[in-house]
C-alpha cells in the first residue's frame, strides 16, 4: 500500500541524510522524497512517499519519531491530505503534433513555459495521478526530458500541523 | 571570562560531573590535551587503542550508571571508536564520545586524518553533532549528555574541529535543555498499568521476561518486589542477568538459545508474559511463529519502536520500567485480599516449573581428568567477592558465565549482548575498575577474544587497575567450533588457534603476574593466587577442548525444541 508521510524536522546539519538513511538502513523503499523550509523558524518539512504493509508503516513512523531532530510525523494514509506534484516536461513538437501538444496542455490546465520551433516545455501541476496521465498522453509524441518534484502534501481543513 | 573551545569542553564535562575520561591524543585534539595537562578534576586514562578506550567508557557506564566519556582524534582515531560505539548502541549504554576533526575550512577536502565520522556513526549513535562554532560547544555538550542518559539511553558523538577548539568565547553553561523535537515518554499510562495488573491477576501461568532495560533504569528492587508480592516466576535475558537474584526461588535463570530448559518451557506454556525492558531478540524468541503460543503479552519499554517490532503485543506500555513497575506494585498492594489468594492459585504452575527444573537442571558432566570450563566459572563464583563485577568477551565462555555464575545484583555483569563484540571484556573491566578501585573486577575471556585487545594489559599496569583476567583457553574459537561441529559436519574451517601462547610470559612482559592451571586440581589454587595478587593478573585455564555450551535452541528452531545433550 502507498503511504504519504510528512516529517517536520529541526533545520539542523545532516537532518535530511538522517531521515533518508533511516529508510535505507532498514530496507524501506522510498518512492519520492522532498524537503524544504517552512514558514516556521528553523523547521523544514520533508514529504516522503513510500509503500509497504501496516507493520512496515508502523515501524517507519515510530523510527522517524525516534530521531532526535524530528518534531512531528504526520501520516496521510487515511486520505486526510491534499497532494500535489509538479512536472517539467520537454516534448517534441513539430508540424501537426504542435497542435496536439497544445490541446493536451489545455485539457490538463498546464502551461507552456518554453517554446522552440521543434519543442515545447510544459509545466504541469496536480496530484501525482494527473501528472502520470499527462505524461502518458505526451509520451507517444516524444518526451525528450522529464523532471518531477515528487509529491508534497498538506492536511485538509482549517488546522495547521501544530494544531 | 573568555576561554578557548578546548577549555570550554573541559568545563562542560566538569559541569556534567565527569571525573574520568578514556582518551587517546592526536593532532586534532592536541588543544584539548593541552588543557587536560595538569587538570586535577578529571582523571584521564589512556588506553592503547581507541576501541578499547570506548569499551572502557562503556564498562564505566554499565558499572556505575553514569555517562561514560571517551576522546579520540580525527580520522583513524575516530574510526577506531566505531566498534565501541556500536557495542554501546546495541545495549543502550549512555556514552558521550568526543572526536577531534580537521579545521572547518578543510572539512570535505580529504585533508590529512580527515573522516566523516558524523556520517559513519549516524546509524550506530543515538544522535551525533558536528560543532561548527565555538559558541555552540556548551549547548551541544549539554544536549549530548541529556540525550545520552534520558529515554532509551545510548551513545552520542560530538565531532569538534580543531579551529573551534582554538577559537575563544565567553563560557556559559545552559541550566536546562529544551528540545522541542525530543520528549521521551517516561511515565507509564495509568489506565494501561491498571489493565496490566488486571491481566496479571487473571492469569494462571505468568512469567516475567526481563531484559537490560530493568538494569538501565535501576528498577531491580521494584522488579524483585513485584515478583515476590505475587510469586511470579522471572526469567532474564543475557542483558537482564543480575536484575533479579539468580538464587531466588522465583528465578528461572536465563532464557533463549542457551537458556535454562525450565525458562524456555515456562515461556512456551505460559498464559501471560510480562516483558520488562526486553526487546524479543531473535536469540531469545527462537522461531517467532511458535513463540509463546498460548500467552497474552504485556510489553513495558521506554522505546516505542521496540514494541511490536518482533512479536504481537496485547498490551503495550510505553514508559520507564521503574515508573511502571512502581505503579503496578501500588495497584497490587491496594487489592490486599487478592494477593494471597493469587499466590496460592499459582501453586500448580510453580509445581510444573519445579518439575522442569528437576528434569533438566543447568548442569555439566564433571571430570577429574580435564578442566571443565563450567567448573572454573563455578569456582570463580565460589571464591570471588559477593559484589564482584564480571565482564566477558563473546562466545562459549560468555554463555558459561551467564549459566553458572549466578549473578545476584544489577550492574555486576558487563557483557556485549546485542553486538556480540569480541575484545570487549578486558577494556570494559578496565573501565569498571577505574570507577570502583576497591571492588573485585574479573574479566572472563576466551583465548580468541583476549587477543583482540591484549594491549590493554599495559593500561592496567600503568594505571594500577588490578583487573583479574581469566582466560578460558580451549585453543579454539569455541563457539565457532561448536557450530561447525553441529551444523557444518565438523569442518573446522579457521576456528583452531593452534599456536600455544605462554600467558605467564605475556603477563610478565607487561609487568603483571600470570598463573596457569591445566588440571582440575589446580583450578582453585590458581584462582586463590590470582585473587590474592594486588595488581592485574592473568589466570589461564587450559580447559576441555571439545566442551559445548548446552542446552541449545538451534538457530531458527522453536524455544521448546532444545538440544539438551549432543
Amino acid at each position: 500500500m502507498r503511504h504519504t508521510i510528512s516529517v517536520l524536522v529541526e533545520n539542523e546539519f545532516g537532518v535530511v541524510s538522517r531521515v533518508a538513511s533511516l529508510f535505507s538502513s532498514r530496507g524501506f523503499n522510498i518512492d519520492s522524497f522532498i524537503g524544504a523550509p517552512t514558514n516556521e523558524e528553523g523547521i523544514s518539512r520533508i514529504t516522503i512517499v513510500t509503500h509497504g504493509d501496516e507493520s512496515v508503516l508502523e515501524q517507519i513512523t515510530k523510527q522517524l519519531n525516534k530521531l532526535i531532530d524530528v518534531v512531528k510525523v504526520i501520516d496521510f494514509s487515511d486520505g486526510s491530505g491534499i497532494e500535489r506534484e509538479m512536472a517539467l516536461i520537454k516534448v517534441t513538437a513539430e508540424d501537426e503534433s504542435r497542435a496536439e501538444v497544445l490541446r493536451i496542455v489545455d485539457i490538463f490546465r498546464a502551461k507552456i513555459i518554453d517554446v522552440t520551433s521543434r519543442s515545447y516545455t510544459i509545466e504541469a501541476t496536480g496530484n501525482p495521478n494527473k501528472i502520470d496521465a499527462i505524461i502518458e498522453l505526451l509520451r507517444p509524441l516524444g518526451v525528450k526530458e522529464l523532471v518531477r518534484t515528487g509529491a508534497i502534501t498538506i492536511g485538509r481543513g482549517a488546522k495547521g500541523w501544530a494544531g | 571570562m573568555k576561554m578557548n573551545g578546548a577549555r570550554i569542553l573541559l568545563e562542560c564535562l566538569m559541569k556534567e560531573g565527569v571525573d574520568t575520561v578514556f582518551g587517546y591524543p592526536g593532532g586534532t585534539v592536541l588543544n584539548v590535551y593541552d588543557e587536560l595537562f595538569g587538570c586535577k578534576e578529571i582523571r584521564h586514562i589512556m588506553p592503547r587503542h581507541e576501541q578499547a578506550g570506548t569499551h572502557a567508557a562503556d564498562g564505566y557506564a554499565r558499572a556505575t550508571g553514569k555517562v561514560g566519556v571517551a576522546i579520540a582524534t580525527s580520522g583513524p582515531g575516530a574510526t577506531n571508536t566505531v566498534t565501541g560505539i556500536a557495542t554501546a548502541y546495541m545495549d543502550s549504554i549512555p556514552m558521550v564520545i568526543i572526536t577531534g576533526q580537521v579545521p572547518t575550512a578543510l572539512i570535505g577536502n580529504d585533508a590529512f586524518q580527515e573522516v566523516d565520522i558524523v556520517g559513519i556513526t549516524r546509524s550506530c549513535t543515538k544522535h551525533n553533532f558536528l560543532v561548527k562554532d565555538v559558541n555552540d560547544i556548551a549547548p551541544i555538550i549539554k544536549k549530548a549528555f541529556y540525550i545520552a542518559r534520558t529515554g532509551r539511553p545510548g551513545p552520542v558523538l560530538v565531532d569538534l574541529p580543531k579551529d573551534v577548539q582554538i577559537a575563544k568565547t565567553e563560557f556559559c553553561y545552559p541550566e536546562s535543555v529544551e528540545l522541542r523535537s525530543y520528549k521521551p515518554t517516561t511515565g507509564g499510562h495509568p489506565r494501561q498499568v491498571s489493565k496490566a495488573v488486571s491481566m496479571l491477576l487473571a492469569s494462571h501461568r505468568p512469567v516475567m521476561y526481563v531484559g537490560g532495560g530493568v538494569i538501565l533504569s535501576n528498577a531491580a528492587p521494584e522488579l524483585t518486589a513485584l515478583s515476590r508480592l505475587l510469586s511470579i516466576p522471572v526469567t532474564t535475558t543475557l542483558m537482564g542477568l543480575g536484575a533479579f537474584p539468580g538464587d531466588d526461588v522465583n528465578s528461572l535463570g536465563m532464557l533463549g538459545m542457551h537458556g535454562a530448559y525450565c525458562a524456555n518451557m515456562a515461556m512456551t506454556h505460559s498464559d501471560l508474559i510480562v516483558a520488562v525492558g526486553a526487546r524479543f531478540d531473535d536469540r531469545v524468541t527462537g522461531k517467532v511463529d511458535t513463540f509463546a503460543p498460548h500467552a497474552k503479552i504485556i510489553h513495558i519499554d521506554v522505546d516505542p519502536t521496540s514494541i511490536r517490532k518482533n512479536v504481537r503485543v496485547d498490551l503495550p506500555i510505553v514508559g520507564d520500567v521503574r515508573d511502571v513497575l512502581t505503579k503496578m506494585i501500588k495497584k497490587v498492594e491496594k487489592s490486599e485480599g487478592d494477593q494471597a489468594a493469587y499466590r496460592e492459585s499459582l501453586a500448580p504452575w510453580h509445581e510444573q516449573i519445579a518439575g522442569w527444573k528437576e528434569k533438566h537442571p543447568v548442569s555439566f558432566t564433571r571430570s577429574s581428568a580435564v578442566i571443565k570450563p563450567q567448573f572454573v566459572i563455578q569456582k570463580l563464583r565460589e571464591l570471588s567477592d559477593r559484589d564482584a563485577i564480571v565482564s566477558t568477551d563473546v562466545g562459549q565462555h560468555q554463555m558459561w558465565t551467564a549459566q553458572f555464575f549466578s549473578f545476584t545484583g544489577p550492574r555486576t555483569l558487563l557483557t556485549s549482548g546485542g553486538l556480540g563484540t569480541m575484545g570487549f571484556g578486558l577494556p570494559a573491566a578496565m573501565g569498571a575498575q577505574a570507577a570502583f578501585p576497591g571492588r573485585q573486577v574479573i574479566a572472563i575471556c576466551g583465548d580468541g577474544g583476549i587477543q583482540m585487545n591484549i594491549q590493554e594489559m599495559a593500561t592496567l599496569v600503568q594505571n594500577r587497575l588490578p583487573v583479574k583476567i581469566v582466560i578460558i583457553n580451549n585453543n579454539f574459537l569455541g563457539m565457532v567450533r561448536q557450530w561447525q561441529e553441529m551444523f557444518f559436519d565438523k569442518r573446522y574451517s579457521q576456528s583452531c588457534l593452534e599456536l600455544p601462547i605462554d600467558y605467564i610470559k605475556l603477563a610478565d612482559a607487561y609487568g603483571a603476574k600470570g598463573f596457569v592451571a591445566s588440571k582440575p586440581s589446580e583450578v582453585e589454587t590458581v584462582i586463590r593466587q590470582g585473587f590474592a595478587e594486588p595488581g592485574p593478573v592473568i589466570m589461564e585455564f587450559r580447559v576441555a577442548r571439545e566442551e559445548k555450551v548446552l542446552p541449545m535452541v538451534p538457530s531458527g528452531a522453536s524455544l521448546n525444541e532444545m538440544l539438551l545433550n549432543a
